[in-house]
């Protein structure tokens, strides 16, 4: 899977971090979301499709390889 | 429990939408129907009165998915087609044109209406803010308008004089409540808030009511307060709460008090649950009947209803959780911020305008705030409350 993320949309909620702290962090300066890893492995998925589920800006999206 | 045949949503925004998202993601393979009384595909809300409103996004902008997530979900979409009435036991929806849909299983995701002022639907250029097209309209007339006054000093009411303020018009907000978001965060948090307000150039009139609206040939002139004073206006914005979306459920056979009443696993009746701003349940973890109008909560809740539509026994107990942002202020408030509790700073410096609170109610901590420091804020949450 591929994650991208839109920090223009992103409210700073830190759902994503709660849910999926390997992957997700905030800037210190803002609490815009930082993308860790791009592409986590198949351990992440559950928790990454969650956090993508609940972002409040639906800022986090989630590509499925085919 | 075998899982329903098939399932109708009420409401396709938010918590309707993620609660769709969550079924398929949880396996769910069966029919699945969403309806929404408007015409458009879902979208999101907060972006309505910042930048939708402030023309800095294009409505599209604030759709909750694209094309290609919405076809990849085989759900069938009507738009435009409001559901009138419910039958619980037999879980059979009505809608407008008369079509019946029957299902295993109902969720209702209808949301809230906001509440008007008596006299409001009189005068031309009199606003309430929910929906996109409400937003659309309001933007078209901010651009020609001068004066605007908001009535509430609420989440919306505050972020829309916020908005309007920073496109150039005169503003007024009046309010009933002693200072901004007293009832949601504080006189503390409030009375920050109103400075901001007031160094931004928006004139505050607060612990007042508003006795009528008034207009001349059609149109709306001014807003006249108790004390008599009259705000003369071009444009008013109403945001003075709204209620639960429950109309179309008279006669259903549901509880219907503040919003739908579900039980601790958001379940309004046998096979009928309910989502979202329109879904009130018993929070198991604070012991108490809760109902969430925020964002987090539509996608938070859609988790467990769908979960639970699908066999599992999960009770819903999160933590609230909203934002907002004004001007160059981010406000994330975690937590039941109450006004009674007491305020302390925990990090930053208000007078850098970044800081984070606690909120504590005999000695406990009851509510974390963050003022321009969202990441702070959530660490203090994560150490701070628990459910
Ligand atoms: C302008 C604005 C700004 C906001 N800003 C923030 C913010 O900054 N932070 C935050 O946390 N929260 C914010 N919120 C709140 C947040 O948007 C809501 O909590 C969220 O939209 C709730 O989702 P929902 O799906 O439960 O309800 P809604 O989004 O209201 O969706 C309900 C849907 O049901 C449909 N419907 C209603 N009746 C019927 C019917 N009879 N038949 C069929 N369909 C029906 C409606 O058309 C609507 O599409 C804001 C809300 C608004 C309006």
């Amino acid at each position: 899977m591929k994650i991208t993320v839109d920090e223009d949309k992103c409210c700073g909620a830190g759902n994503c971090v709660l849910i999926a702290p390997e992957v997700f962090d905030q800037r210190d300066e803002d609490g815009i979301v930082v993308l860790l890893r791009s592409e986590p492995g198949a351990e992440e998925r559950a928790a990454v499709l969650e956090a993508a589920a609940v972002c409040p800006a639906a800022a986090i999206e989630v590509h499925e390889e085919a | 429990m075998t899982p329903p045949g098939s399932i109708v949503i009420v409401g396709a925004s938010a918590a309707g939408l993620s609660t769709a998202e969550a079924l398929r993601r949880l396996g769910y393979e069966g029919r699945l129907t969403l309806l929404d009384a408007e015409p458009h595909q879902p979208y999101d809300r907060p972006p309505l009165s910042k930048q939708v409103l402030a023309g800095a996004w294009e409505p599209a902008r604030a759709q909750l998915r694209g094309q290609t997530q919405l076809d990849a979900l085989g759900a069938e979409f009507a738009q435009g087609e409001p559901a009138v009435a419910l039958d619980a036991a037999e879980r059979s929806v009505t809608t407008a044109s008369g079509r019946v849909l029957r299902a295993d299983a109902v969720v209702i995701a209808t949301g809230l209406t906001p509440c008007r002022l008596p006299g409001q639907d009189g005068p031309a250029g009199v606003h309430v803010l929910r929906g996109l097209d409400d937003a659309l309209t309001l933007r078209a007339h901010l651009t020609a308008a001068r004066r605007l006054v908001v009535v509430g000093e609420g989440v919306l009411g505050t972020e829309v004089a916020a908005t309007a303020r920073t496109m150039g018009l005169d503003v007024t907000l009046a309010g009933m409540g002693g200072t901004l978001l007293g009832a949601q965060l504080g006189e503390v948090i409030g009375g920050e808030l109103a400075r901001k307000h007031a160094e931004r150039g928006v004139r505050l009139r607060l612990g007042v009511t508003v006795d009528e609206l008034t207009g001349a040939d059609g149109r709306v002139t001014g807003v006249r307060l108790a004390t008599g004073e009259l705000l003369p206006a071009d444009a008013v914005v109403v945001a003075v709460g709204a209620r639960p979306a429950t109309g179309w459920l008279a006669g259903s056979g549901l509880r219907l008090g503040d919003g739908v009443e579900c039980d601790s696993r958001c379940r309004a009746a046998e096979g009928v649950y309910a989502v979202g701003d329109v879904a009130s349940w018993e929070h198991e973890g604070y012991g108490r009947r809760l109902r969430l109008e925020n964002r987090t909560n539509a996608t938070e809740q859609a988790q467990v209803v769908a979960a639970n539509l699908l066999g599992a026994d999960r009770p819903y107990t999160p933590i609230p959780y909203f934002w907002t942002d004004q001007y160059d202020v981010k406000i994330q408030a975690h937590g039941l911020p109450s006004p009674a509790a007491e305020l302390s700073v925990a990090e930053g410096d208000p007078a850098e305008q970044r800081f984070a609170a606690l909120y504590r109610e005999d000695g406990r901590v009851t509510g974390v705030l963050g003022w321009n420091m969202p990441k702070q804020a959530r660490l203090l949450r994560q150490q701070a409350l628990a459910n």
